[in-house]
């Protein structure tokens, strides 16, 4: 297997670096200090140390029997990592880029933030470390998400609102981008999802890794062999390409990726970026995008904030193209729904997004044998959405 | 040789220096830019940059992000902007060239849009978020249509990087003068000028700066130093507090002879030969 990205960071034709020149030479040095790290025997243990006693990995392996049961058909496992620090799984990213910003001297960070917990999560990062953090986050987005701007301004962080464009992550990528080609001498851009110019999809995707690693050795511990079948929501995709990327190689892991429907695809509005979209270049690569025939980029629309995003990583396009991943898109309603039957069944509140996923498994769980198995990647937990999925089901 | 050569060429054979006004394609309306253009021209712009409106433009600051907006709102298309050019070919000489995001010229197809541009008049293209590692496949179709595909140089760039940007660059090579977004500013930074220099000992390339010249006392610290200045979100302010007015036209066009006037006449500058 040939090892992707490329020198310009190019997986297959998508990703590289569409960005204006200005942060060129900033990636280039970005990159360099990246692999500097990479070979720093020191950098890996103090992200390790950090990863252990501070984010509190390894997160569980959990089967999830009540929901097996309700559903039938194959056995369901949870990763948990809506157990990490600050509830989901965007702190394995700000823990690594984290400490290359402190590597690089760098005394401000800046972040986009869809959802919130990418901010939550670098706001975090900023305190440990104690640097500066400014946070840009779509006003859509601080009103379905308002816990989480409190939780970053707790921690330190200043949140900037963003009124252009569609007032989401989009248009948050848009203005911190525009932010860092200001600042960018004295400025590191720690963005939150495998997405964006190279190396940020490349550098995004090896911080997360460690949660498919950690799946292969758990349920190998457990079960002696690999799961059936891997499944994560797809946004931006830096939960799915993390728990993923491991499993690439191995064939017979089949692997789904699973994204927003909002609405439902006909009804037009929907996050499906790699099912319902055509390639072109926003945001500093080549990937699946949700546009007019003119090449203006779409407004997406889910339930759950960090979802509703009309771009997707371009490792996740490339392996669409192969065909090594699969991609199925689940509804609001639907998402909704799982995310009340894992409440009810097993006690845990998912993050919306992660909703995605778990409603995914439960279609394809009740059409499979019981000897099959099914990992969902359950990226966050649910505290966030709480006051919206009360409203939305009328509770 | 192609007719921003030609111009250029020209400009130097006088010691002049060129005026490139910028106007967002459609803002507030194709009928309105076009009447602009026109005025532009015969106010003293050698040469017109018209920018074509995209849903995400990161480069640029809220003044053209919302005349991208206004543009769009009023459904303006890049297949709309390229029969501006040739509406405005049948009257103008001057050069006229694109100022775009890659996403639109991407959905529109390389070749085809190579083609038409070159059919409707256009000279040249400048695609803000396409460094030249990722440019050749553009490169290739503007070649091979006779298009001049346009590169920036940043405060960023380092010297190896410019004098690949030169060498690929076609046209004139833009100086982009500051670490920012496009917008108005009360200073030039006060490295440009070190840039500029920098960038003359590598190329015999024309240079045209752009990014925050927004006065005539700006044109004038520069000239010297290059062989034209770009003037953007001053000029689109300016439509922003007139469009709708019948003034629009009048109050653009002194703005335009204001910024012509320190390039009148022929200026003998920092050339390095």
């Amino acid at each position: 297997m040939t090892r992707l990205p490329d020198a310009g960071g190019h997986f297959g034709r998508y990703g590289g670096r569409f960005v204006p020149e200005t942060l060129m030479s900033p990636l280039i040095e970005l990159e360099r200090a990246y692999a500097a790290a990479k070979r720093d025997p020191r950098f890996h243990a103090r992200l390790a140390t950090l990863s252990r006693d501070y984010a509190g990995r390894p997160t569980p392996l959990y089967e999830a029997a009540r929901l097996t049961e309700h559903c039938g058909g194959a056995r369901i496992y949870l990763k948990r990592e809506d157990l990490c620090h600050t509830g989901a799984h965007k702190i394995n990213n700000v823990l690594g880029q984290g400490l290359l910003a402190q590597r690089m001297k760098r005394r401000r960070i800046i972040a986009e933030t869809g959802a919130g917990q990418h901010g939550v999560a670098t706001a975090t990062v900023a305190a440990l470390l104690g640097l500066d953090c400014d946070v840009y986050m779509g006003t859509e987005d601080i009103e379905r998400q308002s816990l989480n701007v409190f939780r970053m301004r707790l921690l330190g962080a200043k949140v900037i609102p963003v009124e252009s464009g569609s007032r989401t992550l989009k248009d948050a990528v848009n203005e911190a981008l525009r932010d860092w080609v200001t600042n960018v001498r004295t400025t590191y851009y720690l963005l939150g999802s495998a997405l964006g110019p190279h190396p940020y999809p490349m550098m995004v995707r090896d911080f997360h890794s460690v949660i498919g690693r950690e799946v292969k050795r758990q349920f190998r511990a457990a079960t002696g062999r690999l799961p059936d079948c891997l499944l994560a929501c797809v946004g931006g995709g830096s939960n799915a390409i993390g728990l993923f990327h491991p499993f690439v190689g191995d064939g017979g892991v089949r692997i789904i990726g699973v994204e927003a429907g909002g609405h439902g695809i006909a009804s037009g509005r929907h996050g499906a970026s790699l099912s319902a979209g055509r390639v072109g270049v926003l945001h500093g690569s080549m990937s699946y995008l949700l546009q007019n025939d003119d090449g203006q980029i779409a407004t997406a629309h889910s339930i759950s904030a960090g979802l509703d995003y009309p771009g997707v990583g371009p490792e996740l396009a490339y392996y669409k193209d192969t065909g090594r991943f699969e991609f199925v898109s689940i509804t609001d309603e639907e998402a909704l729904a799982a995310f009340e039957s894992l409440a009810r069944l097993e006690g845990i509140m998912p993050a919306l997004e992660s909703a995605h996923a778990v409603a995914h498994a439960m279609k394809l769980a009740k059409g499979l044998p019981r000897r099959r198995s099914i990992v969902v990647g359950l990226s966050g937990r649910g505290d966030k959405d709480v006051q919206l999925v009360s409203g939305a089901l009328g509770a | 040789m192609t007719r921003l050569g030609a111009a250029f060429d020209a400009l130097r054979a006088r010691r002049m220096r060129a005026l490139i006004p910028y106007f967002t394609g459609g803002d507030p309306s194709l009928a309105d830019t076009r009447r602009l253009i026109v005025e532009a021209a015969r106010r003293g712009a050698d040469i017109v940059e018209i920018g074509v409106p995209f849903s995400d433009p990161l480069a640029d600051g809220p003044v053209i992000q919302r005349a991208a907006q206004r543009a769009l709102a009023a459904g303006v298309t890049l297949p709309r902007v390229l029969e501006l050019v040739r509406d405005l070919r049948s009257e103008l000489a001057i050069p006229l060239v694109f100022l775009t995001y890659y996403n639109p010229v991407l959905a529109f197809g390389l070749k085809a849009f190579a083609r038409s541009a070159v059919d409707a008049g256009l000279d040249g293209v400048i695609v803000a978020d396409l460094p030249p590692e990722e440019a050749g496949p553009l490169a290739d179709e503007t070649t091979a249509a006779g298009l001049d595909l346009i590169h920036l140089v940043a405060p960023t760039s380092t010297p190896a990087r410019m004098r690949r940007i030169a060498q690929r660059s076609r046209g004139f090579v833009y100086v982009v003068s500051l670490t920012g977004v496009t917008g108005v500013r009360d200073a030039l930074p006060p490295d440009l000028l070190t840039q500029l220099r920098a960038l003359r000992l590598i190329t015999t390339r024309p240079i045209c700066v752009g990014f925050g010249i927004s006065a005539p006392e700006h044109v004038r610290a520069v000239a010297p130093y290059a062989d034209g200045v770009i003037v953007g979100s001053a000029v689109v302010r300016l439509i922003e507090q007139h469009a709708g007015t019948s003034g629009l036209v009048g109050e653009v066009g002194r703005f335009i002879a204001s910024m012509k006037a320190p390039l009148q006449h022929p200026i003998n500058g920092a050339r390095i030969e």
